[in-house]
């Protein structure tokens, strides 16, 4: 946690800290806290009548099987967009170190879609899956599927599941690249010269050396499905059809900002809030293991 | 490589194509549909190809009144107030993460867990999830309708003092030891040592913290009035959600492509340093 | 801090009306209007600005409906609040209630002695943001009504004629299908076309309370409509053979109408630009099918869209301004040119009578159906609106379960039931919170 080895206690280091500590104490503790608050109450869109309720709004969430539903497809959601987008970085990262020339070339061409804002990414698939304009129902409807998120869930499941994982895919391919890349090729050439296959090195050799990149890449897309694709669904589905892409984050977003049921809302920001403070501590946990040794 | 079979080797770069092909196709059909017009984009099934609109549309979008209402800010502007508002947000999260994440590993002093803790709390929980109590605390402060309402606000968060912290605990002590037997204090330590030590984990936080502040949208719209505020996304949203009436694809998408322009810029052309500051440190 | 401000500035300007009195009284508008519309919307508040000197309308786009709404409300209770909002009509009872923050329309141009007459707004249009004892609340703005939009062209090669019963939609959607077209007929806005309008239309109420009118504690009582979901079970049943496909919620279809993909479609009239730019094909637009099973004639429709309301909290010099405004924006020559533009439905009689001695229904034919629609009776308690609490969240409940109902998931019934239940529960808690 701290150097063995430090400065001598003065009064700098609140002066360092204090920046950082202002700005959280305004801009987050103090909204906070007001979140924490407004969970318990009912009050009226305008803030013009108020009543304290203690915890009746978390307990109309606990009976409301829509919100334990949103739990579960949060997960499935989250899962589904980690294993596609890791997957897929790691398949092209796999390639791209084996070829000589290029790799670079590849990986400039595969690193923007990481600088498209969540919206707008969210506008092209939503538009390239158009059931009546869109390119991808037009080819699907050749094999015979009859594309509409619009009305079937799991189609509009897919769609959001697609778009996130696609925004993500940059981000994983670098750190897949830049972990083979520092495998030393003696270890490769020593695999090879006992008689292994391509394949065989990938998953006896490469894989497991690479596993530490894939652990931090699993919260890290664990963490970016969770909290950071609420743009991708406002802008695809709207959480919609019949609430099938209804996830955590968007449900307290639409509820508060779009429903201005704000103690509701509040409610679920304090429940999402104990999650990411307990996620924290999961990934520090690890995090100072790691850095331990 | 170890064996150079030909075939696997061609194997790679058709699979790798493909790889590109997929990632790229949303940006080509952007592409694409900012050089039809209007109606060619309402027509199933929408064009693969590059049509003859393009220089009409880019016209029309950067000098036209195709953004917005004939009051509102024109395109420069909107590229304007994005750019002033990543770069305040890339900065300024960069220098106040540096200094506490500095605090926080060489200095031993009361409450310093505490600081800690408080900081850390922030790390995940995106803006949008707390945004009413936010916006009153900002309008409380009068800081609506500025650069400081857009930006600072958006840099609670601790990602990049965690960043930071991980580097400094990977630094070994032996630094600090020689540094201190040489007399340097500790801002010259910071300034001469840290800094420099930290160069490429700073380029990767900048191109993150740009993007994430390029590509912010609810924010803006909620504490900005004034049209001369306006940000080139949130033009985006406004063009897609005019009320019944069916979206101008053509433009839209031409203003798309030009928002994507600065922030695709400072990936590609930061992405050696970027790379390098993001996988040395926090595998 | 604000009243600070608030003093000084007062004092301000107190200072510079004895000195110069040139200063502009800067009036504040937040608009859910993007793209065209927007610019037409800065166009009505250049114009009133040219026409005198002393007041000045500042337009700001904040997003679609459901942002620029919120937006107010976080801005009222930061105190930062612009003196003239546009809200949706399904806001229409959150705005009611929030007492204190509104400035009914009607009580500010008395209070800023501008003239004010109800008789010539159409009873139709207004008549939903009216309180029970009939005071006007908030100023329409862009309203429309759904109609039933046609394929001119393929209705002529099929050999049918635009259907007026729900017996004939179905029989010229079979007509479409045979005749090569993919699917006959779909809509869009389902709750607002196919539950809110489908009651109306036939006199029947969607909940206790004359639809919520008469008081907050009203309850919905649409799912008790035996003919609402036969009428709905029927719709689901000619998915079989595409005689009706869904196509999402909001205006999302559009493109299956103007592509030629479906024959029919019902949604609002304001999509006549849209239509127009987007159809190459001969389009035309009639009202609504009457279910003869439900009604025999057809009582009226109801508007959705959006009306301005002033808000509370500011000078009254301010709404003197404001009142100006209002005036100018209803006056004839706004309101045609502004519905003839867009397609909504003017506000005023003396709107409806110049757009027709300009001609404008001769050479643009059809255009009037939403505006003979909504006039069509007298309404009544069932058809003059709809005002229920927490109604955006409970049109997406509607949405939710009839997406269910679409899918096969659920039976008519078994959709209403859940939608009534769940909007029931909305209702209470809305209830409770506007006391």
């Amino acid at each position: 946690m701290l150097k063995r080895v430090h400065f001598p206690t003065s009064v700098l280091p609140y002066l360092l800290v204090a920046p950082q500590i202002i700005i959280t104490l305004i801009f987050f503790i103090w909204p906070a806290s007001q979140a924490v608050y407004q969970s318990f109450l009912i009050e009226d869109a305008f803030g013009l009548s108020t009543e304290f309720v203690w915890f009746e709004n978390f307990q109309i969430l606990f009976e409301d099987e829509l919100y334990l539903e949103s739990f579960w497809r949060t997960i499935v959601f989250s899962a589904a967009v980690a294993v596609l987008s890791m997957g897929s970085a790691l398949i092209l990262a796999a390639f791209a170190d084996r070829v000589v020339r290029g790799a670079t070339t590849y990986r400039t061409l595969m690193i923007w879609p990481y600088a498209v804002a969540p919206v707008l990414a969210g506008a092209l698939w939503v538009f390239m899956f158009n059931p009546t304009l869109g390119i991808f129902p037009y080819i699907l409807e050749f094999i015979g599927i009859d594309w509409n998120h619009y009305l079937n869930g799991t189609h509009a499941m897919l769609l959001v599941i697609f778009a996130a994982a696609w925004k993500q895919i940059a981000y994983n391919f670098l750190f897949y690249l830049a972990a083979m890349q520092s495998i030393p090729r003696s270890l490769i050439e020593a695999a090879a010269i006992d008689g292994a296959g391509p394949v065989r090195r990938f998953w006896d050799h490469i894989f497991p050396l690479i596993s530490p990149t894939t652990f931090f890449l699993l919260v890290i897309n664990a963490v970016y499905a969770f909290f950071d694709t609420f743009g991708i669904i406002h802008a695809v589905t709207q959480g919609g059809p019949a609430n099938s892409t209804t996830i955590l984050v968007y449900k307290v977003f639409n509820d508060g900002f779009v429903g201005l049921d704000l103690g509701g809302s509040a409610a679920q920001s304090v429940i999402l809030m104990i999650l990411v403070i307990a996620m924290t501590v999961v990934q520090f946990r690890y995090v100072e293991r790691k850095v331990e040794y | 490589m170890v064996e150079n079979r030909r075939i696997l080797g061609i194997i790679s770069h058709i699979v790798l194509i493909l790889g590109v092909i997929m990632v790229a196709l949303p940006i080509w059909i952007t592409f694409v549909a900012s050089t039809h017009d209007a109606v060619r984009m309402t027509q199933a099934p929408i064009p693969m190809l590059p049509g003859t609109h393009f220089i009409e549309n880019f016209k029309q979008t950067l000098f036209g009144a195709g953004l917005s209402g004939s009051e509102g800010a024109p395109v420069w502007r909107m590229l304007l107030n994005s750019l002033a508002m990543a770069l305040m947000i890339a900065f300024g999260k960069i220098a106040i993460s540096l200094l506490s994440a500095f605090a926080i590993v060489y200095f031993k002093f009361p409450f310093r867990m505490g600081f800690f803790w408080m900081i850390f709390i922030t790390l995940m929980l995106p803006v949008e999830v707390r945004i009413l109590p936010t916006f009153e605390v900002v309008a409380n402060l009068g800081m609506l309708n500025s650069y400081w309402g857009l930006s600072i606000p958006l840099i609670a968060s601790a990602t990049a003092t965690f960043m930071f912290r991980q580097v400094f605990l990977t630094i070994p002590d032996e630094m600090l030891e020689s540094a201190r037997i040489d007399g340097a204090g500790p801002l010259r330590f910071f300034w001469d040592i840290l800094i420099p030590l930290s160069r490429t984990n700073i380029a990767a936080l900048f191109v993150i913290l740009f993007i994430y502040g390029w590509n912010q949208y609810l924010w803006p719209l909620l504490i900005t009035t004034d049209t001369d505020m306006t940000t080139i996304v949130m033009s985006i949203k406004q063009m897609l959600e005019a009320a019944e009436q069916s979206p101008q694809w053509n433009i839209i998408m031409m203003t798309a492509l030009l928002a994507m322009i600065p922030p695709v810029f400072v990936v590609v052309g930061m992405q050696r340093l970027f790379v390098q500051g993001l996988t040395e440190t926090d595998k | 801090m604000t009243h600070f401000k608030t003093v000084l500035f007062g004092a301000l300007a107190a200072g510079m009306t004895a000195g110069m009195a040139s200063a502009q009284t800067e009036i504040n508008w937040w608009h859910a209007m993007g793209g065209t519309n927007g610019e037409r919307v800065d166009k009505i508040a250049a114009d009133f600005n040219a026409s005198q000197s002393e007041y000045k309308i500042v337009p700001s786009y904040k997003g679609n409906y459901t942002e620029t709404m919120t937006a107010a409300v976080a801005a009222f209770r930061a105190k930062e609040h612009p003196h003239l909002v546009q809200v949706f009509e399904v806001g229409t009872a959150t705005m009611m209630a929030a007492k204190g923050a509104i400035y009914p329309v009607e009580k500010m141009m008395a209070d800023a002695g501008e003239p004010f007459d109800k008789g010539d707004y159409l009873p139709a249009v207004i008549s939903y943001y009216q309180t029970p004892e009939g005071e006007l609340l908030s100023m329409p703005f862009n309203s429309s009504t759904p109609v039933l939009w046609y394929n001119a062209d393929a209705l002529k090669a099929a050999g049918v004629d635009a259907p007026k019963t729900w017996d004939d939609v179905k029989s010229v959607s079979q007509a479409l299908v045979d005749n090569g077209m993919d699917c006959g007929i779909s809509f869009g806005w389902q709750s607002w076309v196919m539950l809110e309008n489908y009651s109306s239309w036939h006199d029947k109420e969607m909940g206790t309370k004359e639809n919520g009118f008469a008081g907050f504690d009203t309850e919905f009582t649409f799912n008790k409509n035996d003919k609402l979901a036969a009428r709905l079970d029927d719709v689901a049943a000619m998915s079989e053979g595409n005689l009706f496909k869904y196509g999402g919620r909001r205006g999302d279809s559009l493109p299956m109408f103007t592509n030629g993909e479906c024959g029919m479609w019902m949604n609002s009239s304001a999509y006549y630009g849209s239509i127009k730019s987007q159809a190459e094909f001969e389009f035309g637009q009639t009202m609504l099918p009457l279910d003869t099973a439900a009604a025999d004639a057809p009582q009226n429709s109801i508007i959705g869209g959006a009306t301005l309301w002033a808000l509370a909290g500011h000078e009254a010099e301010e709404y003197k301004g404001l009142a100006k405004f209002m005036t100018y924006l209803s006056s004839p020559e706004v309101q045609a040119w502004w519905h003839q533009e867009t397609g909504y439905v003017p506000i005023t009689t003396a709107a409806w009578e110049l757009s027709k001695d300009q001609g404008f229904y001769d050479s643009n034919p059809g255009t009037d159906t939403a505006i003979k629609q909504l006039s069509l009776n007298t309404p009544t308690a069932n058809s003059r609106g709809i005002r229920f609490g927490n109604f955006v969240q409970v049109r997406d409940v509607i949405n939710e379960e009839m997406e269910a109902l679409w899918a096969g998931d659920k039976t008519a019934q078994e959709a209403l039931d859940a939608a009534a239940e769940r909007g029931n529960a909305l209702l209470r808690k809305f209830e409770r919170s506007a006391k």
